[in-house]
Order: structure tokens, then C-alpha cells, then sequence
């Protein structure tokens, strides 16, 4: 019994930073419309900043949370110039064959400098020992992180001009944009907001797990399931649907075999699509 | 004018038929690697060992057969760790690049794939890195093994373990590849033999990247032994996790990724470890050809900058081989030098070489004998010593 606790425990935790990673493609979705599919690969830049920060600059590694959200800002905001602003109001298919492009010159780029080794940055934070579980530090300092990053952006969304800004566009475009809002910007810095939250997610996920220049993939699909689970458009809904994410994970490790989780997880994608298309969490979105 | 240029095209013609003979005799030998993917770090340190047999022998004017010399020239793509690609690749490097031998690509799975068609076209193809023995019992012909098999793996693992404790409880948690269910069902009829129970009896897909409810499951087993892994990623990971868990294991033995130097990097995490070996630095075999152990990893460690594990020796033990096998047979002739291949009974830096001539499981390595290595920690610093055999061994078990 307790051994399942355990693993609730755990699985909260690291669902936290799912929710973290899931809130940057929903936030995306919410505001313009686009599916990023280069989200995967943007959660890798996070991880290799943490690496290249610790290794190249002899850095604390949780200096490389702050950093990561600037780094990550500043280029999501050059992205959606270049990949993203003329696919706004076009065809899905045209921005979502754009995001998958970027993905695409990230991750060769990314397998020329790296290769495909995996990386490991070792961070050091006492844990918690329970009988005779324990409770990693970096586990339970990456979901105070993400639980602090999420609960910013929620004040950012909605005690700001900016963050009313993003919210009315997303809202009604033409709307905000005859209110004397410049939509544009705003766009282009949700765009930017989003990416670095898939950033500094990923820069997260690195001080738990050794990672590789592919390692995005994995997280993406969970975002996939995480966003559906919570509500696609939902940035609050996406972190709870992280945490239900993380717990299903955990209550279910103890009683099937870990081969068979994909496929509940999965199943569960599938089914909650049917059953509550605008999530499960979707009273949660404003 | 028109009369010139018959000349001239006459004379290019004889040049580009001349050019045959005037060239030095080469020997194409073609293999992938995985230089991307999932299998990247052990398979380049297999074409590293490949590349570096091929410089040696280069150097020494090629390989000598029938009165002629051989130079080496490897053809080699990036098969990007993808059975489709090594499929593709393999009919390429035959059919275009007219490669006249074969080296393996990493990994059983992508052996087996790359057996298919090396069988088809009658080439003679060394595999390293491919431990899994199933490969060798399809009636191949041409196929030879330069690794111990699957079954070999975890059974020094297990005997050394039993020697510490003679009921110890076993969590045993591998990957969902070819390779590492191929051990997995050897370690079964081994601890079935031996009375032993496996407390967890698990397999994981290769790209989980969280081992922790794994972890919780093996804590909540009161297992005090671990066994398992499958290659460098998911080895890697799960030896970190297993130390920030503070799983209370006495013994941890991992497939593979404990083998890379790498490991190292995982600091305290790595040390206890041990990993089923097919060859380590210290191993002071006669060779009856070819370098010993200590210039082969010498010559490695100048050239690459990190100490050889077993997939490096392993890529350098099949050029040898092969080379071995076409002077035997004096000529480059495929079904000569496969005659060659059949008959060998050797001993290079590798250890020894011997191959089933059994129809039923031809080319299965023989001959060869793993050993155990552990990370063990000393002044401060990690070292890998070989722990079993007691013939072999440089240490003695370390506690995990």
C-alpha cells in the first residue's frame, strides 16, 4: 500500500512538470490557433541550455531556469516572425507543416553539434526518505519550479495589461484589434511566452532524467495527451491535466506491467476525446 | 578535327581500361553504424574499433593473400539505429558500392535484420555486436559471430551472485529489445535451474525516460539484487535513478551501458555497478596474431581520447578476424574465405575464436568467454575491474 502511495507521490510530482510542458503548446493553441510541432525540439534547447550552462560555464544548475525563460522567449518571438505570422488564419495543415519544419532544422542542427549521445547533468539536492522510498530532491524541487512558473503566468495572464491583452485576441482577434490592441505583437509574444514555457520545461525535465537531442519527442506526445486530458486552449487545465497524467502513471505502475502504460495512457487519449472533447478539465478554462 | 576527337576519346578509352591494373588491389569492405539514434554511443565505438583495424592494416601495406596485397577500404553509412535503413543499406553497400565483405551494423536486432540480406546475396558477413543467438540458427551460411551469445550474459552475473548469497532475491528488469529478452530468457532457465526466484520479472520499453515507478515496485519486492538493463540510455538512466532512489540493492548488474566509459560520468551513481563483459582492457590473452589487449587499448586511447570498452575491441576483433580468415584461405574468394572462417580455432587480444560448424546453429560464436566487470571506487576515482571469472579477475566484488 504503501509502495503505491509512493508512487502517486512521485507521479504528482513529475506530472507537474508535464503540466509545465503541455501549458506552452495549449497556450499556443489557445491564443493563435497553431499546433507547434516544433515544441518537442523546444523543450530540448531548454535541456541543452542546462548542460551547456553547468559544463561550459561552471553555472548552479537551477541559475539555468531564469535563463532558459529569457533565451527561450526571446527566440520564440523570433520564430513566430519567421515560421509562424503568415500561416496565422491559413490552413492548419500550413502552420502545422511549418512548426514541423522548424522542428526538423532544430533537431538536425541539434544531431550535428551533440550528436545523439545522451547527456547527463548530475544535481545534487537532498531527498526525502519515507520507510524506505525516497523522494528525490530534484523531483520535488522541479515541481516547485513548475508550480511557481505556473502560478506567475496565471497572475501574468490575468492581473496585466499584457496578459489581458493575450487574453482578448485569443478571445476575438478582430475585436481586440478594433479596441486599439496590436494584435500583432501581442501574437508574436504569446508565441514567445509559450515557447519558453516548452523551455524551460525541458530545462526541468534535464535536472531529473539524462536526456538526447530526441529526447523531445517523448515529451511531446505527452503534451499531446496532458493538453487533451486538460482542454486544449486551457493553460490551468493543462497543468492539472499533467498531474492526472503523472497519477494515472503512478497508480497504474504498481499493478500492470510498465510495458502496458502507453497503451492505457493512449487509450485514455482516445477515450477522453470522445467522451469530454473539450477536456476533462475544461470547467477550469476562462 | 573529328578525327582528333576519335584520337582523344581512342585514348581516354585505353586510360580508363589501363587504370585496373595500375591500381593497387583494395579489398571493399561495407557495414553501417549507428551514427544517430538511440544505439549511437556503443555503435560508434564499434566503427571506431572497425576503422582503427582498417588504419593498422592499411599501415602495414594491406592484407597479404595468393601473392597479392589487399588494401582495406570501408564503405560505411549512418543507419540512423532504423532496422528499414540497415535493410536498405546493406542491399546498397552490395549491390552499388560492390562491397566484397560484410561487418554487422550494432545491435541484435539490427543484425538479424542485416543477416537477412547478407544471406541472400551469399556475403560473408563478421557480426560484433550482436550478441542474440536465434540470429545463428536460421540455417545462415555465411555468418559468423564474433561475440559470446545472449545465454552467456547474465550467468556469471548470476554465478558470482550466488556465490555471495545462496537465496538471493532477484528483481530482474530488462528492456523490450531482441538482445535483452534473448537474456532475459536465459537468466530464466538459469534461476530456475538454481532455485531462485524473481522477485520482479519485468521488461520496459527503450525510450522510458522515468524509472521511478520501476524503482518503487523493486523496493516494494524486498529484492536485494538487481539484474537487467539493455543498452547505453535507458542503463544509464536507470543506474542514476536507482542511486537518487536509494534503492537498498545489494547487487546491481546492467547489460551494456555499464561497459561504455562513459558511465563514469554518472559519478557515484556508477559505482558497484557491474556489467557482463566481452572484453575489458586488463585481459591478458596470448594473441596467436595481431596486438595484445594493452597496445590495442593504448593505440585506441591515443586516438580517440577515451579507453576502449568491449564494443570498440569488439569492431577491431571482426577486421581481424576476416583479415585472419583471407589469408588462410589465400584469396578473396568468398566460399574459400567462409572455409577459413569454418575451420578457425584462435586466440587474438579479443580472446578466443571459435565458431559452430553445426548446420543447425552455424557461426555461433564458440570459442569466446565473457567476464564480469565492476565500477569500483578507489582513492576517489572510478575503475572498472574484472571481478569473474576468478582466472581472469584483477578485484574482488566490491559492495554496491
Amino acid at each position: 500500500m504503501i509502495g503505491i502511495l509512493a508512487s502517486v507521490i512521485d507521479g504528482i510530482l513529475v506530472g507537474a512538470v508535464y503540466g509545465l510542458a503541455a501549458m506552452g503548446l495549449t497556450l499556443i493553441w489557445g491564443v493563435m490557433n497553431v499546433i507547434n510541432l516544433a515544441h518537442g525540439a523546444i523543450i530540448v534547447i531548454g535541456m541543452f541550455i542546462l548542460y551547456v550552462l553547468v559544463y561550459s560555464f561552471g553555472a548552479e544548475p537551477y541559475v539555468a531556469v531564469p535563463v532558459t525563460i529569457v533565451v527561450t522567449f526571446v527566440f520564440g518571438v523570433a520564430l513566430y516572425w519567421i515560421s509562424v505570422h503568415r500561416m496565422i488564419g491559413q490552413a492548419h495543415l500550413m502552420s502545422l507543416l511549418s512548426t514541423f519544419a522548424v522542428n526538423m532544422v532544430l533537431i538536425g542542427l541539434g544531431t550535428a553539434w551533440w550528436s545523439t549521445s545522451p547527456y547527463n547533468v548530475p544535481v545534487n539536492v537532498p531527498g526525502i526518505s519515507w520507510q524506505r522510498y525516497t523522494f528525490t530532491g530534484t523531483h520535488i524541487a522541479a515541481a516547485i519550479v513548475a508550480a511557481v512558473i505556473a502560478g506567475l503566468l496565471w497572475l501574468l495572464l490575468h492581473h496585466t495589461r499584457i496578459g489581458k491583452a493575450i487574453r482578448a485576441v485569443s478571445n476575438n482577434r478582430q475585436a481586440a484589434e478594433l479596441c486599439g490592441i496590436p494584435t500583432t505583437q501581442v501574437l508574436a509574444m504569446a508565441f514567445g511566452l509559450g515557447v519558453a514555457l516548452a523551455g524551460v520545461s525541458g530545462t526541468l525535465i534535464a535536472t531529473l532524467f539524462p536526456f538526447t537531442v530526441l529526447s523531445g519527442d517523448a515529451y511531446q506526445l505527452k503534451s499531446f495527451v496532458v493538453t487533451v486530458l486538460g482542454g486544449l486552449g486551457s493553460p490551468a487545465g493543462a497543468l492539472f491535466g499533467g498531474i492526472a497524467l503523472g497519477l494515472v502513471e503512478g497508480i497504474a505502475t504498481p499493478f500492470m506491467s510498465v510495458s502496458w502504460i502507453p497503451v492505457l495512457e493512449f487509450g485514455l487519449f482516445i477515450l477522453c476525446l470522445i467522451a469530454f472533447p473539450r477536456g476533462i478539465f475544461s470547467f477550469m478554462k476562462d | 578535327m573529328k578525327k582528333s576527337l576519335y584520337l582523344l576519346a581512342a585514348a581516354l578509352l585505353a586510360a580508363a581500361a589501363a587504370t585496373p591494373a595500375l591500381a593497387e588491389d583494395t579489398i571493399t569492405i561495407g557495414f553501417t553504424a549507428s551514427q544517430t539514434g538511440k544505439l549511437n554511443n556503443d555503435s560508434t565505438a564499434q566503427k571506431r574499433g572497425i576503422e582503427l583495424w582498417r588504419d593498422d592494416i592499411n599501415a602495414k601495406g594491406g592484407i597479404k593473400a595468393g601473392g597479392k596485397t589487399y588494401k582495406v577500404k570501408l564503405v560505411t553509412y549512418d543507419d540512423e539505429s532504423q532496422n528499414t535503413r540497415v535493410q536498405q543499406l546493406y542491399t546498397r553497400l552490395i549491390t552499388q558500392d560492390k562491397a566484397q565483405f560484410l561487418i554487422s551494423p550494432y545491435s541484435s536486432g539490427l543484425v538479424a535484420t542485416a543477416a537477412i540480406i547478407s544471406e541472400q546475396y551469399g556475403k560473408v558477413m563478421i557480426t560484433t555486436g550482436g550478441a542474440l543467438e536465434k540470429t545463428y540458427k536460421l540455417g545462415n551460411k555465411h555468418l559468423f559471430q564474433i561475440y559470446s551469445g545472449t545465454s552467456q550474459y547474465l550467468k556469471g552475473a548470476l554465478a558470482a551472485l550466488l556465490e555471495k548469497n545462496k537465496k538471493p532475491s532477484i528483481a530482474f528488469v530488462y528492456e523490450n529489445d531482441p538482445f535483452s529478452k534473448g537474456v532475459a530468457g536465459a537468466v530464466r532457465a538459469e534461476a530456475k535451474k538454481e532455485g531462485v526466484t524473481l522477485a520482479v520479472d519485468e521488461s520496459y520499453a527503450g525510450s522510458t525516460t522515468d524509472f521511478s515507478p520501476i524503482i518503487n515496485k523493486v523496493i516494494a519486492s524486498n529484492a536485494t539484487a538487481l539484474l537487467g538493463g539493455g543498452h547505453y540510455a535507458d542503463g544509464a538512466t536507470l543506474a542514476r535513478q536507482l542511486h537518487e532512489q536509494k534503492a537498498k540493492l545489494k547487487w546491481v548488474t546492467l547489460l551494456v551501458a555499464p561497459d561504455s566509459p562513459k558511465f563514469a560520468q554518472l559519478g557515484d551513481a556508477a559505482a558497484g555497478i557491474s556489467v557482463p563483459s566481452q572484453w575489458e582492457p586488463q585481459a591478458k590473452y596470448k594473441p596467436d596474431f595481431g596486438p595484445t589487449g594493452a597496445a590495442f587499448a593504448k593505440e585506441f586511447t591515443a586516438k580517440f581520447k577515451i579507453v576502449p570498452g568491449y564494443h570498440a575491441a569488439g569492431g577491431y576483433a571482426a577486421g581481424i578476424i576476416l583479415q585472419h580468415a583471407i589469408e588462410q584461405a589465400k584469396s578473396v574468394d568468398p566460399e574459400k574465405v567462409t572455409e577459413a572462417l569454418n575451420k578457425m580455432d584462435v586466440t587474438t587480444f579479443f580472446g578466443k575464436t571459435k565458431f559452430a560448424s553445426d548446420p543447425k546453429e552455424h557461426g555461433l560464436q564458440v570459442g569466446h568467454q565473457m567476464v564480469l566487470a565492476q565500477w569500483q571506487k578507489k582513492n576517489g576515482k572510478l575503475v572498472k575491474e574484472i571481478v569473474w571469472p576468478d582466472a581472469a579477475k584483477t578485484a574482488d566484488v566490491a559492495a554496491y
